[in-house]
């Protein structure tokens, strides 16, 4: 299979307080790849170093082929990234960003019309077309903000936290949208808190303190752990360190 | 490029969608301007002064006549001899009284010298003093074309004030500068860095930096629009300032608008630095209110004299960059001095302007890691 992520012996330090230590994994090619971990385990700094957000002190990390200290730019064009707030600006129209996004990463006019109008139709919010996105339901700017990280066609999207503050079913509804991106080949990489979520990825690694505790899909991980469900083997994990 | 103009257009879509930026670029300078040019405005027009004639003679009339047809008095009351002149001011009817003794032309061809007793009512001493002053300046004026010409008295002093470069002392004249310094200050420093406090707040820039955008454009892209904004803003206040308050551009007018891009670019730098330090619009708008325009209106000497303030206050305004600017504009156009006068000024906006951007470039790079 495709390595489209390959991270070795990566170490983030802020001054003494290590907030990666010495991470080791791999991400294929279409795969949903959940990133686990309490508020603080060094989630969120592990995957702006993968987005180039932030440099690591040492080790080697390969985003979609290239590297990210001498290839950034590259790194960048080939990855989508949806921040906690969903990034959407909410005093312009859905047609206006998806414009302005598409204009950042160099889609052409007619390739972008023709795009989303296919977007719009999927979404079935044709008829919302020049609404502002702040007058818009909170699920509906969460997929719209998703659609729009992988309007480029990036062969990886970073979703952080994607889902924080929606109920269940919306959870779910959005979570449709990810597995068709992952059909098209699209190899998201996820971070969350919800365990149902944990669920639907094809493998999690859960961090703990700044280490990669646990790293295999949720059934494998259920069995090791002899646990009934993500939320257990979670648990477990944090409590055999303590 | 086109990337470049894609994000102009977003920005452009921000500014114009939210009335309350729209206000304070478009509606706060022309109002700032009105306000400090007619309403604040410390010139005397039309003041009401009362005459107590006591002669009734060819020259107390001339006097009377003079003051009232100078636009600055208005007679509000003719007073008779023997009537309460304090019952006048404290009713609230006259500013001023201008007394006359009895036989005053005579006395005055007599004697040569006559006095004439000006009462002013200083609850409010600031209109007092200008009232007596402007008052005392016709009559003398008077009294030197009319009565002295063919009088010739041996030691006769005359004393001869002049207010140079604004002699009729308007004060539109000295507000022009220092609105402008204001206004580009609210522009170009709290509006960039709200505008850019405002990505990082709604987790948009986060976006932006994980996208094929340098930071470097990001910046540009966010600074332009005000960048160009003000500059329309230096522009209005000084046709303004030309056209409805006739304030004079005795210098040049490339050289004016050349320091005001450099105030500009000293500004937006400032609030570059601004936004990355605040977290969020809210400590971006305080610091710069409090930190920028609260500065500008006291120490710059927009307002207050800095020879009048207490010595370390003095100290602390040479840090303040309107202060210079001020100095600058006042200089351009009502003066007329070329860059020659004003280059340590200029140095100084230079300077700062460096000094904040270099600074900008230091905390975003920390932040990033």
């Amino acid at each position: 299979m495709e390595k489209v992520i390959a991270v070795r012996n990566l170490v983030k330090k802020f001054g003494s307080f290590v907030a990666n230590d010495n991470l080791n994994f791999d991400v294929y090619k279409g795969e949903i790849f959940g990133f686990l971990g309490a508020n603080g385990a060094g989630k969120t700094t592990a995957m702006k170093i993968l987005c180039g957000l932030s440099s690591p002190t040492s080790g080697q990390v390969k985003v979609a082929g290239f590297d990210i200290y001498k290839e950034t730019e590259k790194v960048k064009r080939n990855i989508g990234y949806m921040s906690q707030k969903f990034s959407l600006y909410e005093d312009l129209t859905i047609a206006e960003n998806i414009r302005f996004y598409s204009g950042i990463y160099g889609i052409k006019p007619a390739e972008r019309k023709e795009k989303m109008e296919r977007l719009l139709k999927n979404l079935d919010i044709e008829s919302a077309r020049d609404s502002l996105i702040g007058s818009l339901p909170l699920g509906w700017k969460q997929k719209l903000a998703f659609s729009v990280a992988i309007f480029h066609d990036p062969k990886i999207v970073f979703l952080d936290e994607p889902t924080g503050g929606v109920d269940p079913i919306t959870r779910r509804k959005f979570w449709d949208l990810i597995y068709e991106a992952s059909d098209r080949g699209i190899t998201v990489f996820v971070t969350t808190h919800y365990m149902d979520e944990a669920e639907y990825c094809n493998r999690v690694s859960i961090m703990n303190e700044g280490r990669i505790e646990a790293l295999d899909t949720p059934d494998n991980l259920k069995k090791q752990y002899s646990a009934k469900n993500m939320d257990e083997v979670f648990l477990k994990i944090a409590r055999n360190k303590e | 490029m086109k990337q470049f103009i894609g994000f102009l257009r977003k920005e452009f879509l921000h500014i114009f969608r939210d009335p309350r930026t729209m206000i304070i670029i478009f509606g706060i300078p022309i109002v700032q301007l009105m306000l400090f040019g007619k309403v604040i405005s410390t010139d005397i027009q039309n003041a009401k002064i009362g005459i107590l004639d006591q002669s009734h003679d060819n020259t107390t009339e001339k006097i009377t006549s003079k003051l009232l047809s100078s636009g600055y008095f208005v007679l509000a009351k003719e007073l008779q001899p023997g009537e309460d002149v304090e019952d006048v001011f404290r009713k609230g009817i006259v500013k001023m009284v201008v007394n006359f003794g009895p036989n005053f032309e005579q006395n005055l061809e007599r004697d040569g010298k006559e006095d004439v007793q000006l009462l002013a009512d200083a609850s409010d001493p600031n209109t007092a003093r200008i009232l007596t002053s402007y008052a005392g300046g016709i009559i003398n004026d008077f009294v030197k074309k009319e009565k002295l010409q063919n009088v010739q008295l041996p030691n006769q002093i005359n004393i001869e004030v002049r207010m140079l470069y604004n002699e009729g002392l308007k004060s539109v004249y000295m507000f022009v500068p220092g609105i402008m310094a204001m206004i580009l200050m609210l522009i170009s420093a709290m509006m960039t860095s709200i505008s850019i406090s405002k990505e990082k707040e709604m987790g948009t820039m986060e976006v932006l930096l994980a996208s094929p955008l340098k930071p470097v454009q990001i910046v540009l892209g966010k600074v332009t629009p005000y960048l160009l904004l003000s500059f329309i803003n230096a522009l209005t206040i000084i046709l303004l300032g030309v056209f409805v308050f006739g304030v004079p551009i005795k210098g040049s007018f490339f050289l004016l608008m050349g320091e005001s891009f450099l105030f500009i670019l000293m500004a937006l730098s400032l609030g570059i630095l601004i936004s990355t330090v605040a977290p969020n619009q809210m400590v971006a708008m305080f610091i710069s209110l409090l930190g920028l325009m609260l500065p500008t209106i006291l120490l710059s000497g927009f307002i207050f004299p800095i020879r009048n303030m207490p010595l370390p206050l003095q100290i602390v305004s040479n840090i303040i960059p309107p202060r210079w600017f001020i100095v600058i504009v006042r200089n351009i156009m009502l003066k007329g001095t070329g860059i020659f006068y004003i280059w340590k000024e200029t140095l100084v906006l230079i300077f700062m302007s460096v000094t904040f951007i270099a600074l900008s470039i230091k905390n975003f790079k920390i932040r990033l890691e």
